[in-house]
């Protein structure tokens, strides 16, 4: 599906900057400090990850960047535009359970064509291309429900991509699926990636995962979060699953196991 | 297919085993279709027992018809269906009121699980209202309205909404904010959102909300016809009691079952057709 009928957007397009960001939640002396002075920047069509452990504030940073959690410091830009309210620039792949019950598969990769009134026919015609990269046009008809989690996932980026987003936020999009399901997800996205020229921010607690996707792996610590380490992450591309094995994997993990396993007392930011 | 080598001594245990094994449930089927009936029968032969008997035992069966006299009203009445006029009534008071509940609630509803400025204003007065049941609105409802058939209206109306009202706020605020989120960067507006998200998304306890409505709402109006009604379905046997037609109270009551048994189950029909993706069991995966 080379001749794809969705225009490719400029590979250009999709830097990403963090400038200072502190995100409170609640207000008053009852206020957590969820994240605080995160600086990033992140060239156009770059593969970022975040690693770090649960409640270091990894979604908050994803929340952010789409544009539903409001920061209370600093400021997010994308291509030098700030960002305060969500749009289809940025899709957001979340863990699980998030395509609308209510409709079918096909109608959930719609969603965001529906959105820009896009004629039901083109809509149609769009969604189940889509689909079919994912390699589940035979499911357009069936309710999410009806399909395994590794399925869903799929229909969850296959609904993103329909709007050529700049960026891909996915916040532990694979974290719910058991290993092989979770390798074969990692080298679709890969693929995917590629052919969509987009920047992607993947956030995550799997080691493994970051290392095997990314460009560079940023390590975060717990709350409130900050970015305390920057790992570039030199594989070849593209990779395949062979690459999981090799020494200089091996290596790489290595230093991002003493990376997660040493966080500071008091961190000091590192971040590029 | 069986293979043709294998011998008949084979075959044959083989079939019996899968018939023994099919047979328990049905049998178990069976058992508890007759187990029923024979309690239905039983209980009806105790009161027929009792009303032949005229038993006085704290009970007074005396003036209680027994099941026969109900039956002969029965088919008294399908001879000649004077019950129709009422029960067409009853039909029409429910049809205005629960659709006028069910409209204004869900919007309502929507308002206040949604909008903060909205639940802010209209839970105040709504929580204030809702504890008085709908029978104690009925003398204000007669002085209400100039027609009693506007209150009885009215009563099956107030039956209706707060069931229907308190489940959509429900429904709203359970909606998973993740799929909110996920509409928003998909690149929905406000209202795509209320129309994609949150109607959808607490459509299940709309329908839960609806379906307790459609048995309050009869309640409240067959209260309300005893009372104030002329024509429907409880003035008919509110009728039969001052007429001492006692058969027909019987028989009154029974329409009144059937009737909130039936819309009930054709509010959750239409429930279901609405929701073809809703598997109250398979939900929580």
């Amino acid at each position: 599906m080379t001749q794809s009928s969705i225009e490719s957007t400029p590979a250009r397009l999709g830097a990403i900057s963090l400038r200072g960001v502190g995100i409170l939640f609640g207000e008053g002396s009852a206020a957590v400090e969820a994240v605080r002075g995160i600086d990033l920047h992140v060239e156009p069509g770059e593969f970022v990850s975040i690693l770090g452990p649960s409640g270091c504030g990894k979604s908050t940073i994803i929340g952010a960047i789409a544009g539903y959690t409001p920061v209370s410091s600093g400021q997010v830009l994308v291509d030098d535009q700030p960002i305060h309210s969500p749009g289809p620039d940025r899709g957001v792949v979340f863990q699980q359970h998030t395509l609308f019950p209510w409709k079918t598969v096909r109608e959930n990769v719609e969603f965001g064509l529906k959105m820009r009134r896009v004629q039901r026919v083109e809509r149609r015609r769009i969604a189940l291309e889509i689909l079919e990269q994912v390699g589940l046009a035979d499911f357009s008809n069936h309710y999410p429900a009806q399909l395994s989690g590794g399925m869903q996932q799929r229909v969850s980026l296959a609904r993103v991509l329909v709007n050529r987003p700049r960026v891909l936020l996915m916040d532990e999009p694979f974290c719910a699926l058991d290993a092989q399901t979770r390798l074969g997800m990692q080298q679709m996205l890969l693929e995917l990636w590629r052919e969509f020229h987009m920047t992607v921010i993947f956030v995550s607690h799997d080691v493994d995962e970051v290392l095997f996707l990314s460009d560079r792996v940023l390590v975060s610590s717990p709350r409130p979060g900050r970015i305390h380490a920057t790992l570039s992450v030199d594989l070849p591309r593209p990779r395949d699953s062979l690459v999981l094995t090799s020494p200089e994997f091996m290596r790489l993990k290595r230093h991002a196991m003493e990376l997660i396993g040493a966080i500071p007392e008091k961190p000091t930011a590192r971040a590029n | 297919m069986r293979s043709v080598v294998l011998e008949g001594s084979v075959e044959l245990p083989v079939r019996e085993r899968a018939v023994r094994v099919r047979s328990p449930a049905r049998a178990r089927a069976l058992r508890s279709i007759a187990v029923g009936a024979l309690s239905i029968t039983a209980w009806l032969a105790l009161w027929q027992a009792a009303s032949v008997g005229e038993w006085d035992v704290f009970f007074r069966f005396e003036n209680i018809p027994a099941p026969t006299e109900v039956a002969r009203a029965a088919l008294d009445l399908l001879a000649n269906p004077k019950l129709l006029p009422h029960v067409w009534n009853s039909l029409q008071r429910i049809f205005i009121g629960f659709s006028i509940a069910a409209v204004l609630a869900v919007l309502m509803g929507l308002a206040i699980g949604r909008l903060r400025l909205a639940g802010e204003a209209l839970l105040p007065p709504l929580e204030v209202l809702r504890p008085i049941p709908a029978v104690a609105w009925i003398p204000l409802a007669i002085l209400l309205f100039a027609s009693p058939e506007h209150s009885m209206v009215f009563i099956t109306f107030i039956g209706a909404f707060f069931p229907i009202l308190l489940n959509t706020i429900h429904g709203v605020e359970g909606i998973d904010p993740r799929l909110i989120h996920a509409s928003l960067t998909l690149g929905a507006r406000p209202l795509d959102v209320f129309r994609e998200v949150i109607l959808p998304g607490a459509l299940p306890a709309i329908v839960t909300g609806l379906s307790i409505g459609m048995g309050t709402s009869w309640f409240s109006l067959v209260t309300a016809e005893m009372i104030s009604g002329q024509y429907g379905i409880g003035y008919y046997t509110w009728e039969a009691y001052t007429l001492q037609n006692y058969p027909n109270i019987v028989l009154g009551m029974v329409g009144i079952g059937i009737l909130g048994m039936g819309s009930a189950s054709l509010v959750k029909w239409c429930g279901r057709r609405c929701m073809p993706w809703f598997k109250p069991e398979a939900n929580t995966r």
